[in-house]
C-alpha cells in the first residue's frame, strides 16, 4: 500500500516537474471534475452510505490536487488521514446506529428554507468570484515562515513544525488527548444505577456487609432511593412479631 | 507552477458553497458533518495554494494543523451523535431542540 502510494506520488511529481503544460491543465480538470462530482454526490445522496463514498471521492482529487501543487506530504496524509481513518470512522458510526437507509430529502420541514439556503450561497460564491476577480490575492511578502522549494517536502515540512511551529505542534497533542477523553467521556453509559433494586439485594447480602465492616443494616443503606423493596417489607413483616 | 492560481481558488470557493449548502439543507447530522468536512478541504486546498504562490511552507503547516483539528472535531462530533442517538432513534438536526428556550 505505502509502495503503491509512494509511487503514485513520486510519478505525478515527476509530471509536474516535465512542466508540461497541458499535462497540468489535463490534470487539474480531470481532478476539479472528481472533486466537484463528489461534493455535489455528498450533498445529493440519500443514503448517509453513498455520501460517505462520494466524501472519499472528493478527498481523493484534493490530494491530487495537493500533489499537483508539490505538498506531496499532506497529499500522503490526505488520503491516509481522511480517506483511511475519518470516513471509516463515518461508515462506522452510520453502521453502528443502522442509519444507512434512504432518507426523505425532498421533505422541506421549514417553508423557505431551501430556497434561501441556495440563495445565499450563491451571493456568497458570486462575491467570492468577484473578488477575487477585482482583488490580488496575494500581496503579502513571500517566504515569511520559510521557502517551500530548495528541499523535499517533507524536510521543510518537519524542520517548519519542530522549530517555527513547535507550541501548536504541542498543542494539537494535548487537543488530541483531550478529544479522546471528551470521547470516551460521551460514550460511556450514564453510571446513575438503572436497577435500584439489584443494589439492595446487594447490600441485603449478608456476605457483602460482612465485607464491608459496618453494621449491614444502617450504613449502607443509607444512600439507596426511598422505594421500598418488597423483600424488605417481608422481613420486616415477619420479623415483627 | 503552470496554472492559474486562481483556478485552485475558484474551485475552493465552488467546494467550500457546496459545503455550505449542504450544511444548510441536509438534516442528517452525519451528512452536515460530512459536509463541514468539504468546508475544511476547500479551506486547506485555499492554503496550499497560497503556500506555493507565495513559495511559504507556513501554508502547508497550517493545512496540517487543520487536519489534526479535523481529526479531533470529527471524533468528538461522532461520539455526541451517537450519545444522542442512543437517547432516541432516527434523530435529525431538527429533532434536536433539547435546548430550545
Amino acid at each position: 500500500m505505502t509502495g503503491v502510494l509512494g509511487a503514485v506520488i513520486t510519478a505525478a511529481t515527476t509530471t509536474v516537474t516535465t512542466q508540461h503544460s497541458w499535462v497540468d491543465v489535463g490534470t487539474f480538470a480531470v481532478a476539479a471534475a472528481i472533486v466537484l462530482a463528489g461534493a455535489i454526490g455528498v450533498v445529493a445522496a440519500r443514503n448517509p452510505v453513498h455520501s460517505a463514498l462520494m466524501l472519499v471521492m472528493t478527498l481523493f482529487g484534493i490530494a491530487v490536487l495537493f500533489v499537483l501543487q508539490r505538498a506531496s506530504f499532506l497529499a500522503a496524509v490526505q488520503v491516509i488521514v481522511y480517506a483511511g481513518a475519518i470516513v471509516v470512522l463515518f461508515l462506522f458510526v452510520i453502521m453502528f446506529l443502522g442509519v444507512d437507509r434512504e432518507e426523505n430529502i425532498a421533505a422541506e420541514p421549514l417553508r423557505g428554507q431551501r430556497p434561501l439556503a441556495i440563495g445565499l450561497v450563491a451571493l456568497g460564491t458570486t462575491g467570492l468570484l468577484l473578488l477575487g476577480q477585482v482583488a490580488h490575492w496575494t500581496t503579502g511578502a513571500p517566504h515569511v515562515a520559510g521557502t517551500d522549494v530548495g528541499e523535499p517536502n517533507v524536510n521543510l515540512l518537519g524542520k517548519s513544525v519542530y522549530t517555527t511551529y513547535l507550541f501548536p505542534f504541542e498543542a494539537t497533542a494535548a487537543l488530541l488527548i483531550i478529544a479522546v477523553v471528551g470521547a470516551v467521556a460521551l460514550a460511556r453509559r450514564p453510571p446513575v444505577a438503572t436497577n435500584p433494586v439489584d443494589e439492595v439485594d446487594a447490600v441485603d447480602d449478608p456476605a457483602i456487609g460482612d465485607t464491608s465492616g459496618g453494621t449491614p443494616d444502617a450504613a449502607p443503606v443509607t444512600d439507596v432511593p426511598a422505594v421500598p423493596h418488597p423483600s424488605d417489607a417481608d422481613a420486616h413483616e415477619e420479623a415483627r412479631p | 507552477m503552470t496554472i492559474n492560481p486562481d483556478w485552485y481558488l475558484g474551485l475552493s470557493v465552488v467546494l467550500f458553497a457546496i459545503g455550505a449548502l449542504g450544511v444548510l439543507i441536509r438534516r442528517n447530522v452525519l451528512v452536515m458533518f460530512m459536509c463541514v468536512e468539504l468546508m475544511l478541504n476547500a479551506a486547506n486546498l485555499t492554503f496550499v495554494t497560497f503556500a506555493r504562490t507565495l513559495h511559504d511552507i507556513g501554508g502547508q503547516v497550517l493545512v496540517f494543523f487543520v487536519l489534526v483539528v479535523a481529526a479531533a472535531e470529527v471524533v468528538v462530533g461522532l461520539g455526541i451523535v451517537v450519545a444522542i442517538f442512543r437517547r432516541r432513534a432516527n434523530a435529525t438536526a431538527d429533532d434536536l431542540h433539547l435546548m430550545k428556550g
